[in-house]
């Protein structure tokens, strides 16, 4: 374990030895995919602990463990130095952890004290909920916090996300929570809102909580945290107090890897421009978008979540309006009013959510496969199964696709195989450009070697390929060009010749090279 | 899933032949062709119906103004009839098909285009259809000596020994199994049912269809306004009055999932029968028409328990593949 910063108790202020919450040696495996392995984390009273890693590094699933959702398939929690189990969120609940998440998960149409004291309402001595000391004790806790122009009467549907977090801090303070977890809080915050959160996190420093605070934001963790765990591909890869630490030795943790996947190799013989976008912008989403793809690239599209990337390409897959800018493939003007228009242009987008958006569980896979496809497979109307069979065949044979029968339900097979169905089946539309959303995201190596495979096939072909990713090495191996996009612009456009991971970290959070 | 597909409908038959042994003991007679014929017939129109809300309910939708649009269509045919006995009934039939497809198609329009839940505006198009009805009738009836003899005629006629009416059944029935099984627009109206979100991103425009069904659903009414007229032979604002209900009721006993996207015409026939099975042997071995009530709303649960059994039988397949993956 590569551990980069070391402890140093005796500089500035002293800063508590001892942890309240030890996790030591958790690992966690899903069907196909390693989530964690056996990684550390401590978090220690009267301290935040940021947790850092890219998309994919196991933060989530370890959150999850934390607060009882998952069991850990080995490993130890400890709370003050005694082992504890955590076989359920109550568990979790009744050890003092309470998590605070990006959208708050409290109910909406309750008010503000009943959301408080849900599940731990103080009582009559009938048995009933005693209102009258429930709202007063609420007013109290939200008194402490500093938080008292909240009215424990309204409904939370009324207040905005700021104030929900409140809510959800001051839940956490009701119950005693010793540990607390803050699962990327500012996400949805403007910036006014985001000091007040750091003010409320101050507070509960000195309550002595400890504080686990996840957040992609560099500037944020710098401001707020007193230590720092590094997460990689499910391991720990560096922990120690932050002001020890320069940014780029913690981008330079999250990044830096073993190569475990050999991505295919393949001469670049680079076209003509096929698709130019330019000035293309969405009234919430993105802004002046330009871009040019050429006959035979593979081009990345880098940033954090929510940059905006998927945005636009919906946009160009005529799923989503845009307010202005133009899309032009292969020299005509195109305005795709659905996705229908799209697939005829030749513009297929393979979308992100595989589950929600990409298979039809229930149809068959042949059905499937030709579903985008059923006005080349049928004839005035009426379908021709002996076609739609030798589209399904022919594409599922190049995928490599492992099913006992192409009538066989998609919703039987495995991750991978219905990331290859859905591939295929935007494949037998026979686009010019395809926009891959996440092709890789939650699927097992092999699957993905695969597919990064296949994507080589095609561009060798002649197509031309957008590939939206969060994973550094699959845009590194697989791009010829890469461009960033950071809160929904363009933030530089790299040539994939020597780039190196630390400079698109650095691009897509806004930090200066 | 095809397979567990059969495997329900199979299911399905079976209770209908179990159903059939146990009335022929009490009465011998039921089962005899001949009888089983007219039980059929007896059906028709039940049947087609179910098939018109079948691919409504596929898209997670459902057309409860069936039953009104029924009602107004046939007073509308009668009264033209009454007024005009003239015009050949071929022609009021293609007359029945374009008034039902007009309702229909209010329906889709809301759907679609206003984006209204099916169910609250075919809740409103129930009461306005049949509320129309009083208006264009008066209130009036159309009786029996009003209308003509083709009018009443022509479905009781016989072609190969089974009633005109039988074979429109068959017909509308071979019609649904071609649209389901073997058109663009069958397999479009499953995979919405299915996954409307992923058939957005395929290329299948959502709101069309589900205006494309309540067309088809108007249509089916339509035309057994017709059917229904001409066999009871009584146009009033009362006519088919609920009827929405058993049309369902045929549906989700015929394993149509109300959450959408699972159903075969298969299932919808069969559904249809073993309620006109339920209906038409009760009287005979002196079952009071109450139980009748109390025996389809049991099959309807029963129904709804054991698809929703198969349908988690399918998820525990899934992960165990999942884990042998």
């Amino acid at each position: 374990m590569d551990t980069t910063a070391q402890l140093n108790p005796t500089t500035e202020q002293p800063l508590a030895a001892a942890p309240r919450l030890t996790l030591s040696g958790i690992s966690k495996s899903f069907p196909g995919v390693r989530a964690l392995h056996d990684v550390s984390l401590s978090l220690y009273p009267g301290q935040v602990t940021a947790l850092i890693g890219e998309n994919g590094a196991g933060k989530s699933t370890l959150v999850k463990i934390m607060t009882g959702i998952y069991q850990p398939d080995a490993g130890t929690i400890s709370i003050d130095g005694k082992a504890v189990t955590l076989p359920s969120a109550h568990a979790a609940f009744g050890h003092g952890i309470t998590a605070i998440h990006q959208e708050t998960v409290l109910f909406d149409d309750l008010t503000v004290a009943e959301n408080i004291f849900l599940g731990h309402a103080p009582r009559s001595r009938f048995g009933t909920i005693d209102w009258r000391t429930m709202r007063k004790n609420a007013r109290e806790v939200l008194d402490t916090m500093g938080a008292g122009h909240i009215d424990a009467d309204a409904r939370l549907k009324d207040l905005g996300i700021a104030n929900k977090h409140l809510v959800a801090v001051a839940r956490a303070m009701s119950i005693d929570a010793q540990i607390v977890i803050m699962d990327e809080p500012t996400a949805a915050l403007s910036l006014k809102e985001i000091e007040e959160l750091f003010l409320l996190i101050e507070f509960l420093k000195s309550e002595g909580k400890a504080i686990l605070f996840i957040s992609h934001k560099f500037d944020e963790i710098y401001r707020i945290a007193d230590r720092y765990t590094v997460f990689r591909d499910g391991e720990m890869v560096g922990e120690g107090l932050i002001r020890d630490a320069g940014q780029s030795q913690i981008v330079r943790m999250m990044v830096g890897r073993a190569v475990d996947h050999i991505f295919p190799q393949r001469k670049a013989e680079i076209g003509a421009p096929v698709l130019t976008v330019s000035g293309l912008s969405h009234p919430t989403e993105f802004d002046d978008i330009g871009f040019e793809l050429h006959r035979g690239e593979i081009l990345g599209f880098y940033g954090l979540v929510g940059a905006g990337r998927s945005e636009v390409m919906q946009a160009i897959a005529g799923i989503t309006r845009t307010s202005s800018g133009t899309i032009t493939l292969e020299g005509k003007s195109i305005a795709p009013k659905s996705a229908a228009d799209s697939i005829d242009a030749g513009i297929v987008y393979v979308p992100e959510e595989r589950g929600k958006q990409g298979v039809v569980i229930g149809l068959p896979i042949f059905q499937n496969i030709s579903l985008p496809s059923l006005k080349r497979t049928s004839k005035s109307g009426m379908l021709r199964l002996a076609e739609e069979f030798a589209l399904a065949r022919s594409y599922t044979e190049r995928l490599d696709l492992r099913a006992s029968s192409l009538s066989q339900d998609v919703g039987t097979l495995s991750g991978g195989n219905q990331q290859k169905i859905v591939i295929a089946k935007w494949l037998a539309t026979a686009p010019k450009v395809i926009i891959l959303d996440e092709p890789t995201k939650g699927i097992d190596i092999g699957s993905k070697a695969a597919v990064h495979g296949f994507m080589a096939e095609l561009v060798a072909q002649g197509l031309s390929v957008i590939m939206v990713s969060s994973e550094l090495p699959e845009i590194l191996g697989m791009s010829d060009r890469v461009i960033v996009m950071r809160e929904g612009r363009i933030a530089s456009v790299y040539d994939n010749k020597g780039l190196d991971a630390e400079t698109l970290v650095k691009t897509a959070a806004g930090i200066a090279a | 899933m095809k397979a567990l597909l059969k495997y329900r409908e199979v299911w399905l038959l079976v209770a209908i032949v179990v159903l059939i042994g146990l009335i022929s003991m009490r009465f011998p007679g039921f089962a005899n062709p001949a009888n089983l014929r007219q039980v059929f017939n007896d059906t028709s129109i039940l049947m087609i119906l179910a098939l018109g809300q079948m691919v409504v309910i596929l898209t997670r939708s459902i057309d409860l103004s069936m039953a009104s649009n029924l009602c107004i269509t046939g007073m509308v045919v009668a009264m033209l009839n009454a007024a005009h006995p003239t015009i050949p009934i071929p022609l009021l039939i293609v007359i029945a098909l374009l008034v039902g497809l007009v309702l229909g198609a209010i329906n889709g329009l809301l759907v679609w285009r206003l984006n209204i839940p099916s169910i609250v505006v075919t809740l409103g198009t129930l009461t306005i259809y049949r509320g129309a009805t009083f208006v264009i009738s008066g209130g009036a009836w159309v009786n029996a000596d009003q209308m003509s003899p083709d009018f009443i005629g022509l479905q009781r006629a016989a072609f190969l020994g089974i009633p005109v009416l039988s074979w429109i059944a068959i017909l509308v029935n071979a019609l649904f199994f071609l649209l389901m099984t073997r058109t663009a627009l069958g397999r479009s109206i499953y995979a919405i049912g299915v996954n409307p979100t992923a058939s957005v991103y395929a290329g299948i425009d959502v709101g069309r269809t589900k205006f494309i069904v309540f067309c088809i659903s108007g249509m089916i009414g339509g035309l057994c306004g017709y059917l229904w007229i001409s066999r009871y032979v009584i146009a009033s604002v009362e006519v088919a009055n609920g009827y929405e209900l058993n049309i369902i009721a045929a549906c989700v006993i015929g394993g149509i999932s109300i959450a959408g996207g699972i159903g075969s015409v298969g299932g919808a026939v069969l559904g249809a029968l073993f309620l006109g099975i339920i209906s038409n042997a009760l009287p005979v071995i002196n079952i009071s028409p109450f139980w009748q009530m109390a025996i389809s709303g049991s099959a309807i649960i029963l129904a709804v328990v054991l698809n929703a059994r198969g349908e988690r039988r399918q998820g525990r397949i899934i992960l165990k593949k999942a884990e042998a993956a």
